[in-house]
């Protein structure tokens, strides 16, 4: 049998469904028709009554998973795509994020954001929201960027006491694929190293780690020996498994598929530079995405985020320094 | 924790006169407890905005009242009759004014940012309209966990009924069809924005039509009037009517906060049946009814002076939150803070 990363999200909200009275599923089309994304499918059935169908109103939808959370539910919401959450921005980022800090009461909400450009989605059905998230104080921000990680990942997340942005990438929901589902795994907070290499440290986070690896397979024929690092969850960042990873290469290239002012390349940038100053042989450099929205057409879209090819070119360019 | 369903309360004489009266009273506490706090802003005392209910003293008290202790109330900010009657303590609104460690909110917010989850008290963030949906969310998980029987009423004002998230709270109560009370008071200004620029239907409450809810009018500044339909909107949402939308006329008598003289506000207004103060209105009420004498206000006054006194020398004695002391973190999650293993 083989599970693929959507599998595993709803393998994961099945299993917390059916653990913890507590849990319930609250967005659009999530109910009888099983999502947009069919992420849950038949859990409407399984579940009488705790997988709801929610009007197209983000800001509502969020502020109820709150009011849940404050009455000692867990609420899972779906965005129906990341883009959508700027309408539901006030309730996460003003009302869930200060509300242990204001009252002492935790806000246990996992909002599931279904991000990352797909080819044909288009400006408002691509984009990559999690530095925004991150930026907030209060505000627990996960990209998982494997089968495993999406299980466990979002298992975690609907146990944690705090507000969860779980970021699942489109681009990984059919072609990712795993034999099983974990029993164990790290957890949120600690990055992973997903390949081992001496010449040159890539960090990246959810779908462009699947690229950094095919980048270093790439490279390795090359002769290169790439080091690329899961962040797992951005915030917190493991700045430390990052400055390790720093320590035994050198050379640090940060990718990332969301937009170049700010976000999560230039923090990891920030922090190396901080931190682990004298680490480094040569300059860190970021590649992003291009400071456009996202375009529709596939030549487009397809020259507008980072690719294999990208990342394989910025790393051997790196490389030469 | 949470308790079963309280009865609505029978509409007897008896009960008629001592709602008038513990409405009034929180009134009177209310209009004192305000004054208090205008007079230390005024002398330099409160740091940040003071923002009084003056003019919706009688709404507000109606609405505190209506609810029971088990209920949900997500108050504004010209709600200090309300949170009085449904219990907010005096020493919690000084403490949180006056900036006390001690206090619900622990210097981290201010003034009408205060309440207690816990108790069903909600604390507003500024977003008007975004407390609406939290409320939803209570009644929702408390459906989900199969306790019967609560209300939630959440105050607003006219300019709130502008909001994005007025509307989608609104109409998710519906479709969900929640026991929540909206209590709109239309007091003819947000901050400086009379209503004619706020929206251009008749009367808000023709809004409910629009949602498949129930609409009450009332006359704000008529205790008697706020009793009555809060009692009964109340009981409707209690009893399954699904969502019920108050919408009160009266004239806010003061600035939108203490630091704005509110020379915009039409003088007109002030003359007019809109302008009427509720307080007085009331006292009229209840000394024509011969259900108390000028003596007994007086002492009700005087008690009330001397517990807010008393609230006001205790959180002055009390220590400001210590900045070396405080745990500078958003989250309850120890090992997720950055920083910490």
């Amino acid at each position: 049998m083989s599970l693929t990363y959507l599998d595993a999200i709803r393998e994961a909200q099945a299993h917390a469904l059916r653990d913890d009275p507590r849990v319930f599923i609250y967005g659009q089309d999530v109910g009888e028709f099983g999502g947009a994304f069919k992420v849950t499918r038949n859990l409407a059935r399984e579940f009488p009554g705790r997988v709801v169908d929610a009007p197209i109103s983000e800001d509502a939808i969020v502020g109820l998973a709150v009011g849940a959370a404050i009455e000692g539910l867990r609420p899972i919401v779906e965005m129906q795509f990341a883009d959508f959450s700027s309408v539901g921005f006030n309730q996460i980022v003003n009302q869930a994020a200060t509300l242990f800090w204001r009252t002492t009461v935790p806000c246990p909400i996992t909002v599931r954001l279904p991000f990352g450009g797909t080819s044909g989605g288009g400006p408002f059905h691509s984009q990559s929201p999690e530095a925004i998230y991150a930026h907030y104080p209060g505000i627990i921000v996960v990209t998982p960027a494997t089968v495993e990680d999406a299980y466990a990942m979002l298992l975690e997340a609907v146990a944690i006491d705090d507000p969860v942005i779980f970021c699942e990438h489109k681009l990984l929901y059919r072609h990712l694929k795993a034999e099983k589902l974990p029993t164990e795994a790290l957890p949120i907070g600690k990055a992973r190293i997903a390949r081992e290499g001496r010449d040159l440290t890539v960090v990246a986070y959810s779908a462009m780690v699947q690229d950094a690896l095919e980048a270093a397979a790439g490279l390795a024929t090359e002769g290169w020996e790439i080091e690329v690092v899961d962040l797992r969850s951005i915030k917190p960042l493991d700045t430390d498994t990052v400055i390790a990873s720093v320590a035994r290469t050198g050379r640090l290239l940060c990718v990332g598929e969301a937009w170049p002012w700010g976000g999560v390349t230039a923090e990891v940038v920030a922090r190396v530079m901080t931190e682990g100053f004298g680490l480094l042989d040569a300059p860190p450099q970021r590649l992003n995405a291009k400071d456009t929205p996202v375009p529709f057409h596939p030549n487009l879209w397809a020259a507008h985020r980072p690719t294999v090819r990208s990342i394989a070119a910025a790393a051997r360019k790196l490389l030469r320094k | 924790m949470l308790q079963a369903v309280t009865e609505p309360r029978s509409e007897t004489a008896d009960a008629v006169r001592e709602s008038h009266l513990a409405g009034f009273r929180c009134m009177l506490r209310a209009r004192l407890l305000d004054d208090k706090m205008a007079a230390l802003y005024r002398a330099g005392k409160i740091h940040g905005g003071v923002f009084l209910g003056r003019g919706q003293e009688a709404l507000s008290a109606a609405t505190g009242w209506s609810l029971a202790k088990t209920d949900i109330f997500a108050p504004l900010i010209r709600d200090t009759a309300g949170r009085l009657a449904f219990g907010e303590p005096v020493l919690d609104a000084v403490r949180t004014y006056l900036g006390s460690a001690h206090g619900p909110m622990r210097g981290r917010d201010g003034n009408v940012h205060r309440g207690n989850p816990r108790a069903g008290l909600l604390p507003m963030i500024s977003h008007l309209g975004a407390m609406v949906s939290v409320v939803n969310g209570m009644l929702f998980a408390r459906r989900l966990k199969r306790v019967t029987g609560t209300v939630g009423a959440a105050c607003l004002g006219d300019g709130a009924t502008s909001t994005g998230a007025f509307h989608e709270a609104l109409n998710q109560a519906a479709v969900e069809k929640l026991p929540l009370v909206l209590v709109v008071a239309n007091n003819q200004y947000a901050y400086s924005t009379p209503t004619s620029r706020q929206f251009a239907c008749a009367d808000l409450a023709d809004k409910a039509a629009g949602y498949g809810v129930e609409a009450h009018g009332v006359d704000g500044t008529d205790l008697t009037a706020c009793l009555a339909t809060m009692a009964r909107a109340v009981g409707r949402a209690r009893a399954g009517g699904g969502p019920q939308l108050v919408v009160a006329q009266l004239l806010r008598l003061c600035g939108h906060g203490e630091h704005d003289d509110a020379s915009y506000i039409d003088p007109r207004q002030k003359d007019s049946p809109l302008g009427r103060d509720c307080l007085k209105v009331a006292r009229e009420y209840l000394l024509g009814q011969g259900w108390v004498q000028p003596g007994l206000l007086d002492g009700w006054r005087d008690e009330a002076v001397r517990e807010i006194e008393e609230a006001v020398a205790q959180a002055q004695r009390e220590p400001a939150p210590d900045p070396f002391a405080e745990e500078w973190t958003a989250l309850s999650t120890e090992h997720l803070i950055e920083g910490q293993e």
